[in-house]
């Protein structure tokens, strides 16, 4: 048996350790998010916001269409991803580590390793070229794809989690096993697959390389999610590689931009399923 | 209320509304063409163009495949190339240059000679007092301390001009590592864009990299005078680039247009210059698209051309602008 | 209305979702191998072992781009697995309630931070600081070590494991929180009664109950890792050798694809690029395979007895 008093200092090393990690976590969260609002939010105007871009040397001129774009491609992203990826993930939830679902797992994992410039590369293959035209359509499809392993695998993990008592409990009742599933399991995990698709649509949110293929770009509005659109990750990328400080000032304001969009869709999705969950 | 405004944006464009003109390839000429369409969005307002820069081999491609209209490259397209898309013609557009920088604080007005700069990218010359620069930098005290080269990571236009520049000036580059958009670099450190590598340079004292012109000028770095084919060290400027344009034109234009301002005669000409092109499709799927994208072609290689200078481009030699007018007033169709 | 019907769609539903998966990445293979066959063809079983990267004489080998996705990302987690899951176990078991939910938020806003900003941040922030300040710091402390030797470039390998480290932390972090409070409370409370300190209840009551599902955040965040191509491409240095030394310039997989796919001169080097992509792809499988392993032999037992 070990002393107590070793114990307890194992306890208070261990406490302060893991009070350092959040805090080291953090530091890194405001040293970029600090350096992308100092850069950022002096460009942050009402131009950006409304305007579409213009070309360098004239004032004004903005990323309403790109932020509009990415708007519009993680719609389509989420559309096309969440539910194929909410019953994937009640699969593999339901059934052991062996055979299709073990399969379907094993390569869930393998897939969120593949970089987003594959994933770009395989949509272009699929969507680009039988269709002979860039599209939103393809970059949704791109974003999907890279959005499904994260919001399969968080998804069943949470699932799996949900204790098992009140699964028994509702199929002693007699509520059939689908309904106990989707009335009393999916709701109890609910929080935890919203982080996994929160997580998967920030992640792709910021993504660039899969929609150089796929999305293209835009500098005007897009007519139809068949057409090439515009895309905030995009706008930045190509203001940010060019000489030009006035664009250099865009590209900052454009990221703080997608930043604080995600950070919306957070608040409002916590939110929204905080309420309904009470 | 998100639902709503997808299928907003899927109702398909409705008949009659602008043409939009899509084109994609180098980034080089990108804020160039930018300022062109916007100008010429008011001659003619019945079409847009959609221009994204994702670089020379990117436009090629999808040129090739048919998801553009357009294409834009900073490396001529390769006979090779060409036999699968007979016909593309390639238009010159503009004249830009790639320009040696340096972070050695303190100095400036660094003279180089491509056979130094070969050496130094061999990785044979590893120090800035080398006495191979300091012959050509007399009265410049050089410090003791070694050179970090900094090349592009990514494919690009700017990396072909320099690597046939050395590959010219030492048959031992030619032979071991050799020209095109990317090669296999002896030593340096790789950057990721042009923006990359100024970045890099500035924050490594003892930086040697090449660059486009105008990242050079707009990220205040020092640039270095380099040796011409008749002798002098000349800076890159857009008199220093056009010089280079013209000479090469007096010797002729090639029906083809894929011409390189390699080794130009002349002391007033640079020597690391190039044109960039457009690529138009002899056979567009869209002959209204096809009509209206000569029509801009034929107005940027006049009107457009007094934009360059600005954004350090220098214009077309008239000899190009004429033979280029002459190709246009053909069908795409006909000939190479 | 036979119950049975109910069940029976739903089964049904559910397995077509999962092999809608499968045949996506069937066909997600299939297309990678299609596209990469010139290169396969040419280079064969040498392609994963060869050094060699050069475009002109189109001779192309991937093993420089292996080693840095291997090292970078093994960086990146000895780095980012401590912090995340101890950040994780502090907000859900520590911390005081009103704090969770600001840090806890803060952490997942790292999460949206696009990777292009993080590649910005690299090198106008972290590599001159790493340059100037840490690398030379360490190579006078720890310089007899080869992992610490060489000039100090400030991009490099340990620039890109830091980056990455920074950017899968909130995930890892994310989901293994999530996984942390889905532990029932009775867990905690046997662990008590039986005289367990705080950390000791965290251990042998909460970790252990969600090992599986913190192994799936960390694997969540190594697939981020092998993966990420935009930060990483921007600070790592973009030299396709092999060196010792974490300071030196490397390159990885996702790297030389984003680098020079757009601008590929020839059939060759494209299909050449894809199969770097494949290789990535098997490289992640075996990756897999082995933290499957890790946890088979650990902890499976416990897994089977909960279902």
């Amino acid at each position: 048996m070990i002393r107590l008093d070793v114990r307890r200092l194992v306890d208070v090393a261990m406490r302060t350790f893991v009070a350092l990690a959040a805090l080291l976590a953090i530091v890194p969260l405001a040293l970029i998010l600090g350096f992308v609002v100092y850069r950022g939010a002096e460009g942050v105007d009402l131009a950006l916001l409304t305007q579409l871009p213009r070309p360098v040397g004239q004032v004004g001129g903005g990323m309403a269409n790109a932020i509009v774009g990415t708007v519009v491609l993680l719609g389509l992203a989420t559309v096309f991803a969440l539910p194929l990826g909410i019953a994937a993930a009640v699969y593999l939830a339901e059934s052991p580590d062996r055979g299709l679902p073990g399969l379907v797992r094993f390569l869930a994992d393998v897939l969120t390793g593949i970089p987003s410039i594959v994933i770009g590369i395989f949509a272009y293959a699929v969507v680009v070229v039988p269709t002979r035209r860039f599209s939103a359509l393809a970059g949704g499809v791109a974003l999907a794809v890279i959005m499904l392993p994260i919001v399969i695998r968080t998804s069943e993990e949470i699932i799996r989690l949900v204790p098992a008592a009140l699964r028994e409990a509702a199929l002693a009742l007699g509520v059939p096993q689908w309904k106990a599933v989707l009335r009393i399991v999916l709701p109890a995990a609910r929080t935890g697959i919203v982080t996994g698709v929160l997580l998967a649509m920030g992640r792709v949110a910021g993504e660039m390389a899969p929609l150089l293929f796929t999305a293209f770009g835009n500098q005007y509005w897009s007519r139809g999610v068949d057409e090439p659109i515009a895309a905030l990750p995009l706008q930045i990328f190509a203001y940010a590689s060019s000489p030009f400080e006035d664009w250099h000032r865009q590209a900052w304001a454009g990221a703080l931009v997608l930043i604080a969009l995600v950070f919306a869709l957070d608040v409002v999705a916590r939110v929204v399923t905080r309420k309904r969950g009470e | 209320m998100l639902v709503l405004l997808l299928l907003a944006l899927a109702v398909p464009a409705p008949v009659g509304a602008q043409t939009l003109i899509n084109g994609a390839g180098a980034t080089f000429p990108y804020p160039l063409y930018a300022r062109w369409f916007d100008t010429y969005a008011r001659v003619d307002s019945t079409v847009r163009f959609n221009y994204q820069p994702i670089g020379s081999g990117g436009g090629i491609r999808q040129l090739l495949a048919g998801t553009v209209d357009f294409g834009a490259t900073d490396v001529p397209m390769t006979d090779e190339q060409l036999r699968r898309a007979p016909g593309i013609v390639h238009v010159p557009t503009v004249v830009g240059a790639v320009a040696a920088t340096y972070n050695l604080p303190g100095i400036s007005g660094l003279r180089l000679s491509p056979e130094v700069l070969a050496e130094i990218f061999l990785g044979r010359v590893a120090r800035w007092n080398d006495a191979r620069i300091a012959s050509t930098n007399a009265g410049t005290d050089l410090p003791d301390r070694p050179i970090v080269v900094v090349h592009r990571s990514d494919g690009s236009g700017s990396t072909y001009l320099w690597a046939d520049l050395l590959a010219r000036a030492s048959p031992e580059w030619a032979r071991t590592v050799g020209r095109g958009p990317a090669v296999r670099w002896p030593v340096g450190l790789g950057a990721k864009g042009n923006e990359g590598v100024a970045a890099q340079v500035r924050n490594m004292p003892g930086a040697l990299a090449y660059v486009e012109l105008t990242y050079a000028v707009t990220s205040g770095l020092p640039v270095a005078a380099i040796r011409n084919r008749a002798g002098a060290f000349v800076m890159p400027t857009v008199d220093s680039m056009a010089a280079a344009a013209a000479a090469i034109a007096a010797g002729g234009v090639p029906p083809d247009f894929r011409m390189s301002l390699a080794d130009p005669p002349g002391d007033l000409a640079y020597p690391v210059a190039g044109y960039t092109w457009l690529l138009l499709p002899p056979n567009p799927r869209d002959p209204r698209k096809g009509a209206a994208l000569v029509r801009f072609v034929k107005w940027a290689i006049h009107d457009g051309q007094r934009d360059a200078p600005a954004l350090h481009y220098a214009p077309l030699p008239a000899a190009v602008v004429r033979a280029v007018t002459d190709r246009l007033e053909r069908p795409l169709l006909a000939g190479r | 209305m036979p119950i049975v019907s109910g069940d029976a769609w739903f089964r049904a539903l559910t397995r077509a979702a999962g092999a809608t998966f499968l045949g996506l990445m069937l066909l997600l293979g299939s297309v990678l191998t299609i596209t990469a066959l010139p290169a396969v063809a040419r280079f064969g079983w040498r392609f994963p072992f060869t050094s060699t990267w050069d475009p002109v004489a189109e001779q192309f080998g991937g093993l420089p781009f292996i080693y840095g996705t291997a090292v970078s990302s093994l960086l990146a987690l000895l780095l980012a697995v401590p912090l995340g899951i101890g950040a994780a176990i502090y907000l859900v078991e520590l911390a005081p309630a009103g704090l969770r939910a600001p840090i806890g938020f803060l952490i997942e806003l790292l999460a949206a931070i696009p990777s292009v900003v993080y590649g910005l941040w690299g090198i106008f922030v972290l590599a001159p600081w790493l340059s100037h300040q840490l690398e030379p710091a360490l190579g006078t402390w720890l310089g007899f070590l080869p992992l610490f030797q060489g000039p100090p470039y400030g991009v490099g390998m340990l620039a890109a494991g830091i980056v990455l480290a920074i950017m899968i932390v909130p995930i890892i972090t994310a989901v293994a929180q999530d996984v942390l409070h889905a532990v029932p409370d009775h867990q905690r409370e046997a662990a008590i009664a039986l005289g367990a300190t705080r950390w000791e209840t965290t251990r042998l009551a909460v970790l252990r109950y969600g090992r599986s599902g913190l192994i799936g955040a960390v694997l969540l965040g190594l697939g981020r890792a092998l993966g990420e191509t935009m930060a990483v491409t921007m600070v790592i240095g973009n030299r396709p050798e092999i060196a010792a030394s974490l300071f030196a310039p490397g390159y990885t997989l996702a790297s030389v694809v984003a680098n020079e796919f757009t601008e590929a001169t020839s059939d060759l080097h494209a299909a050449a690029l894809v199969e770097i992509g494949l290789l990535l792809f098997v490289l992640t499988v075996l990756v897999n395979v082995a933290a499957r392993l890790l946890v088979r032999s650990v902890g499976g037992v416990m897994r089977e007895a909960r279902e």
